[in-house]
């Protein structure tokens, strides 16, 4: 029996050990927010939080995620400084990609404060986006980051 | 009888508006529009567009598909906008597959440009429709009506109605035939050409609430995984199932007969592994033993098949476009110069690997796909089970990016097929290994180009023969000729030159072959606009200027075309002062010859016409000490007539650039024996945000003319304006794609 908190709430898992975290999320929790993208941690559609740190669902089997803190696009409080700038800029085309993108810069924005572009490239470089929305990307997170540091 | 006609009860308002409902519905037909037709003579069913409910809300139809393009934001919006509605108070309802709505393929660029007119009559009928229901209970003559957004005025009384009050009224009116609805001017437009349009689904697709076809479900349905045969047309030998049934959550296993040609739509065949989750499916699938029998096609080698491309480029070929002599020309020409393109097969990859939700009842299929073309899932789905396809239900779900991939519903027959076997709903799910390897492959292209060159360093003469397994062979397998293709930037080439002659070689295919973002003038404009760079550095002109010259005045190039490029050339004949016009508005912005650019830093630029559009674009790069290529900078402009949301636009071309990136720079599909060589991102390279181009500037050039294509266009330019950079840093002229393939350091 595998326990896990996922967003905030206890919850049991008793199939599969080898099950990745992606599938138990979706399959059986029923939270699609979080995509498939690859299976192989090559594109970051499937990033979610694992106690505060950005993980990829896909390559995590549920035996790891035993005793830890899920956190999913759909436990992130609506709406996040992050997901705000993501509407002002209009970061989207056609959005598949863009949970696992938002919960791989929340995790960036909560370790640094103020990213420069080099820093924006090294966190975000491994989530993919084939409709190609990296410009804006980077631009909505410079601006979450202002809107954080108002905040504070 | 007329075109448009009111509805009492229609599907998609039952249960979304109370009661008092206005209903405006229209029949589409081809051409022309909106005709008065004789009933007996209308096959047809009226198809509804809008709806308004007696609390004020708007419900519009989205008949296109949204893949990331906008379209299902834009056409609504055009409604809205002619019907004077809050958009705030509007939601949009995705059509199901039906012939009532006219064609729903959402490709070839081509929803604003083919609905426009339509979605305006739409929404303008509606409001001359509101108009008279309010004229009639204000006893006032309605031309002393008008509207504010969701309510109609008599400005002389000061009364006003809203659109929820006047709904059950409005509702009992005959419908307006089109000459009698007054249409906004372009100055009344509210939402058309406005910055403040946002795509409907941004809250959704943010907070993860959206729903793609990934996310589709329906109840007690089971999970399938397929294993594909690896090499088109091979037949199961043997199976050995044991181990995948012992994998905890398998069910069971059934076989797809594998598909013969031609491939259409059909499933491709193979194994699938039915389980309780996706990821039981998965593991179960790779305990499968399978032995494959033989194809025709396991002789597929991409170095051989490459040299056979190219040798049939160097041979006369089928003419498709003949201006002068060419031939003559090049008999007294001075100077001749030659060269040679390639370029190979490419993968969709859309971030949404191919998926499909299907369940087979008493005969009729209901299915919820992420598709560009719900009406090709009827028509596939009911081929496979021989059943008519009106019985076919098709909802539309969001699309996690299509590019053309998601226009063929092979997957969804094979969940159909399948759901009819285990007699439940069935998802299939596939990898991104099986969305890479079993594509509709962006076919692979071997260009000849040839001109003779005057004493101004102008061509006198320019032959160019292009070679490609067409998309025709997906649908006749006899097909070796790419005739339908021809007007992706083959046979319309803008240049004022006085000899000019267009071929086609014949090529076989042996992986199947479909469209892929902007389809062949991708090759085509790499190898016209490469050529035109060339040209230009031959002769030590400015790249620039050289073009401008290649392109000659302002004018209407004559075309000699067929069908429905003809018909295209009728409505938007190709201007060469468009063209003109973006190229002077890119080299400005660039600051073309007036930057100062760093060392091992070069500009290169390319101006391509497609899906009607005009396009210049213009990539700074650097090349690094390993020979790595950065792009600091990338200026686009683009006419692309009349437009809806003017921000989309800019995303679709800034995506462009990065669609354009990873061509140009790293993707590949090449097969060995038939099989394909690449599976994931780890062999499929597509642009990550560090390689991806720093800065994006797109600037639209304002135009009245009717709207044109917006999320193809972008992509042709970007190559080889990125090529004519790099040989304009390095001084090394690349002739094939992708650039990873050459050592530049």
């Amino acid at each position: 029996m595998i326990r896990l908190k996922l967003n905030g709430k206890e919850r049991t898992f008793d199939g599969d050990p080898e099950m990745p975290l992606l599938w138990y999320l979706r399959d059986v929790a029923g939270l699609t927010g979080t995509k498939f993208g690859c299976g192989m941690a090559l594109c970051g559609a499937c990033t979610v939080h694992q106690n505060g740190e950005a993980i990829r669902s896909c390559i995590t089997p549920m035996k790891e995620v035993s005793g830890t803190e899920i956190t999913t696009i759909e436990g992130v409080p609506a709406i996040h400084p992050v997901q705000k700038a993501w509407m002002e800029i209009r970061v989207p085309q056609c959005g598949y990609c863009q949970t696992g993108q938002i919960m791989q810069a929340i995790a960036l924005l909560k370790d640094n404060k103020n990213p420069s572009d080099q820093d924006i490239d090294v966190a975000m470089s491994g989530n993919l986006c084939r409709c190609g929305t990296y410009s804006r990307i980077r631009t909505a997170i410079h601006e979450a980051a202002k809107e954080l540091k108002e905040r504070a | 009888m007329k075109n448009i006609e009111n509805v009492s009860r229609r599907r998609f308002v039952q249960g979304a508006l109370a009661s008092g409902v206005f209903i405006l519905s229209a029949r589409f037909v081809a051409t022309p529009l909106w005709a008065e037709e004789d009933e007996k003579t209308s096959p047809f069913d009226p198809s509804v567009w809008m709806a308004i409910g007696s609390d004020g809300t708007v419900i519009i139809v989205a008949h296109r598909s949204e893949m990331g393009c906008g379209s299902r934001t834009a056409l609504p919006l055009v409604v809205a906008d002619e019907l004077d509605a809050d958009w705030s108070k509007v939601k949009i309802d995705q059509a199901i597959g039906d012939p009532k709505y006219g064609e729903q393929d959402t490709d070839g660029s081509h929803s604003v440009r083919s609905c426009f007119e339509l979605m305006r009559q739409v929404g303008a009928t509606g409001r001359a429709m509101l108009i008279g229901a309010a004229a009639a209970q204000w006893g006032v003559a309605a031309k002393d009506c008008s509207t504010v957004p969701h309510f109609v005025v008599h400005k002389a009384s000061g009364r006003k109605l809203g659109y929820g009050e006047l709904a059950a009224a409005a509702a009992k009116l005959p419908v307006p035939k089109k000459d009698d609805v007054r249409f906004k001017t372009r100055v009344e437009w509210r939402y058309i050409g406005k910055e403040s349009n946002a795509l409907f689904d941004l809250p959704d697709i943010v907070t993860g609430k959206a729903v793609f076809g990934m996310d589709a479900a329906m109840p007690g349905m089971l999970y399938a995984s397929i294993e594909h045969p690896p090499v088109l047309g091979q037949k199961i030998k043997s199976l050995d199932d044991k181990a995948a049934l012992k994998v905890e959550g398998v069910r069971k296993t059934l076989t797809i007969d594998t598909v013969e040609p031609p491939h259409l739509f059909k499933p491709l065949g193979g194994v699938a592994v039915i389980a309780d989750n996706t990821w039981a499916a998965f593991k179960g699938r790779k305990e499968l033993k399978i032995e494959w029998g033989s194809s025709p096609n396991s002789v597929y080698n991409s170095a051989e098949f490459r040299k056979t491309l190219e040798a049939t480029s160097r041979q006369p070929g089928k003419v498709v476009r003949n201006v002068g002599d060419v031939d003559a020309a090049f008999a007294k020409a001075g100077k001749i110069i030659e060269a040679e393109y390639y370029t190979p097969h490419l993968a969709h990859a859309a971030m949404e690997p191919n998926v499909a939700v299907a369940e087979y009842r008493d005969g009729k299929v209901l299915a919820w796909v992420p598709t560009q073309n719900p009406q090709a899932v009827q028509e596939t789905v009911a081929a496979v089970l021989g059943i008519k396809k009106e019985d076919v239900t098709c909802h539309v779900t969001l699309l996690g990016g299509g590019f053309g991939r998601k226009s063929k519903p092979d997957q969804v027959a094979e969940a159909a097929i399948l759901s009819k076997q285990v007699g439940k709903p069935v998802k299939v799910v596939w990898t991104r290994e099986d969305d890479i390897k079993f594509d509709f492959f962006h076919s692979v292209a071997a260009m000849y180009m040839k001109a003779a060159v005057g004493d101004n360093g102008k061509p006198t003469a320019w032959l160019q023969r292009t070679t490609y397994p067409p998309i025709g062979s997906t649908f006749d397998a006899s097909a070796r000729y790419a005739d339908d293709e021809m007007g992706l930037g083959w046979n319309n080439l803008p240049f004022d030159i006085p000899n000019h002659r267009a071929e086609n070689g014949p090529a076989d295919y042996h992986v199947r072959i479909g469209w892929l973002r902007s389809v062949a003038n991708i090759y085509h404009a790499f190898a016209i606009h490469s050529f035109a760079d060339e040209l230009a550095k031959s002769a030590n002109r400015d790249s620039v200027g050289y073009l401008l010259d290649l392109l000659g005045n302002a004018r209407t190039v004559e075309l000699n075309l067929k069908g429905d490029d003809a018909e295209d050339a009728r409505n938007y004949p190709l201007e060469t002062g468009r063209l003109r016009r973006v190229i002077e508005v890119v080299a400005e912005r660039a600051q073309w010859g007036k930057r100062s650019l760093g060392k091992s830093h070069g500009m290169g630029i390319a101006a391509h016409r497609s899906f009607l559009t005009y396009v210049a674009t213009v990539v700074e790069v650097e090349v690094d000490g390993k020979g790595r290529v950065h792009i600091p900078n990338v200026w686009t402009a683009v006419d692309a007539g009349t437009i809806v949301s003017p921000d989309n636009i800019r995303n679709q071309f800034e995506g462009a650039a990065v669609f354009g990136t990873s061509l140009a720079l790293f993707s590949e599909i090449t097969a060995t024996h038939g099989v394909i060589d690449q599976g994931n991102f780890d062999s499929y390279q597509i642009t990550r945000m560090n390689r991806a181009p720093r800065k994006i500037d797109v600037h639209i050039v304002e135009s009245d003319a009717p709207p044109a294509g917006v999320g193809e266009p972008g992509v042709p330019p970007v190559a080889p304006a990125l090529y004519n950079a790099v040989c304009a840093a390095t001084g090394k002229r690349v002739r094939e794609l992708p650039l990873a393939k050459t050592k530049l350091a």
